[in-house]
């Protein structure tokens, strides 16, 4: 006996965030500032089924259409994400997600010692990409190498 | 003069190429040979040594340095001395140095400090040490040192020793390594204090020769210059590993006895017991000779970031 579907409706206009590895649909929200504060009508999927990636996660996002430099740093913790922007029930753009060159106010520094993580100044925390396969990154003000399986718990929420 | 210079922050070593710093080294002959002259080159200019960390070394060669230049010295050397301590942010006690001084020198405990008071200063910032991370002049007065003793920099062995992990004059020495062609270099620290994986992997891109040791007898014979630094007690959880690493990174006589006769040694100092007393009379002892060049190189980067003809 096949397993009953999960069946979400179809958006009007608006973002459908596909192909998020299964379990990080919660993280890639934060990313892009979403809360479920906004009154926003968001559909969050988790665990489906996925032909490309055995299971995955959707994000839909009703009557707000991101944009590509918004969502590009979902790529630091799901880099087979892939962004369709709807309207009128069609998909009318879709692009992939690529890490930005620089990263700013979405990681916090895992060094202690680190400016960014003082409190009472006005700074961001700000990473270059040293290397897109595995990710790693640098923060530009302690030097700090962040390597790829450590990112999702240094998300900013 | 370069102008490269001007107006220059002086964050990281890494900022700078070979050639400017080889202009440095020029220059900062000239500024040796007018040390024990009062110059007036930069009257009328203020510089403000913001020492959230205590220094001596650091802050009273600067403070000569452009004392000597004839520029004003305002400054303090403790959080305590300053709002800090009354709650007031870095950001704010930045600015208010930057609208009294022509450039600023800041130390301070955390990573980053340096570079973020750069972003706030409309004036130049030099980075006097920001916690484990840079310390680019006294990376500076190291090569100028080296090149002083063995007429350049390039193709010698080198041999970092003590705290690689904490220690920001040895990182930076490191750093500044990677912009000439040394033929080795010998990084030898207790295991918990190893180099930091953004320092290891900076040689490896850059195609530096490098070994990782955790003891120095074995390739003391191969070593040009060796990097001393302190190893802390505090860094150590357990004082018996302490001790046991005290003695492996202990320059000794006996030790030097394996050394080529022309082996120099530095230190950015303060020492306290990992140099054998005997050893400061040695040939080998460098550190003093490092200590004095202080003054002339910051004589040198103070004048030609702020414009002044040496």
């Amino acid at each position: 006996m096949s397993e009953p579907t999960l069946v979400v409706s179809k958006i009007r206009a608006g973002t459908v965030i596909d192909h998020i590895p299964a379990g990080r649909a919660l993280d890639v929200l934060k990313i892009i500032g979403l809360s479920g504060r906004e009154g926003i009508r968001t559909a969050i999927i988790m665990n489906v089924e996925s032909k490309k990636l055995g299971r995955k996660d959707i994000i839909k996002v009703e009557g707000k259409f991101l944009k590509q430099q918004e969502v590009s740093v979902i790529a630091l913790i799901a880099s087979t994400a892939t962004i369709n922007i709807v309207e009128d029930f069609k998909v009318v753009k879709k692009f992939n997600v690529e890490i930005p060159e620089l990263i700013e106010e979405v990681i916090t520094c895992p060094n202690t010692t680190c400016i960014t993580n003082k409190g009472n100044e006005p700074v961001k925390s700000r990473f270059t990409v040293v290397s897109r396969k595995p990710i790693t990154l640098q923060c530009s003000y302690c030097g700090t190498l962040v390597f790829e399986d450590e990112l999702h718990r240094l998300i900013k929420v | 003069m370069s102008s490269s210079f001007m107006g220059r922050d002086v964050i990281s070593i890494l900022d700078f190429k070979r050639d400017e710093l080889e202009k440095l080294f020029e220059l900062s002959d000239k500024a040796r040979r007018l040390v024990n002259r009062k110059l007036r080159i930069l009257e009328g200019k203020v510089v403000s040594l913001a020492f959230f960390e205590p220094s001596t070394r650091t802050r009273m060669s600067f403070e000569v340095a452009a004392k000597k230049l004839g520029a004003d010295v305002v400054g303090f050397s403790s959080e305590e001395s300053v709002s800090v301590a009354k709650g007031e942010n870095f950001a704010d006690t930045v600015r208010m140095l930057d609208s009294y001084s022509d450039l600023i020198v800041v130390r301070h405990r955390l990573e980053g400090a340096a570079k973020f008071a750069s972003e706030i200063a409309l004036n130049p910032v030099i980075n006097g040490g920001d916690g484990r991370q840079h310390h680019p002049t006294q990376a500076m007065i190291d090569l100028y040192t080296v090149r002083e003793l063995f007429g350049g920099i390039d193709g010698l062995t080198y041999a970092v020793v003590g705290d690689l992990r904490y220690g920001r004059a040895a990182t930076s020495f490191i750093y500044a390594l990677t912009l000439f062609k040394p033929s080795k270099i010998y990084l030898a620290s207790p295991p918990i204090l190893v180099a930091r994986p953004e320092v290891t992997s900076l040689l490896k891109s850059r195609g530096i020769d490098f070994e990782e040791l955790s003891r120095l007898d074995e390739v003391v014979g191969e070593v040009d210059v060796m990097y001393v630094t302190r190893v802390q007690r505090e860094r150590f959880p357990d004082p018996s590993e302490y001790e046991k690493a005290r003695g492996a990174y202990r320059i000794t006589l006996k030790l030097l006895e394996k050394a080529k006769r022309s082996l120099k040694i530095l230190h950015p100092l303060p020492k306290v017991d990992e140099i054998e007393l005997q050893v400061d009379s040695s040939r080998h002892a460098a550190y003093f000779l490092q200590a004095s060049l202080g003054v002339p190189v910051r004589m040198a980067l103070l004048a030609m970031i702020l414009g002044g003809e040496l």
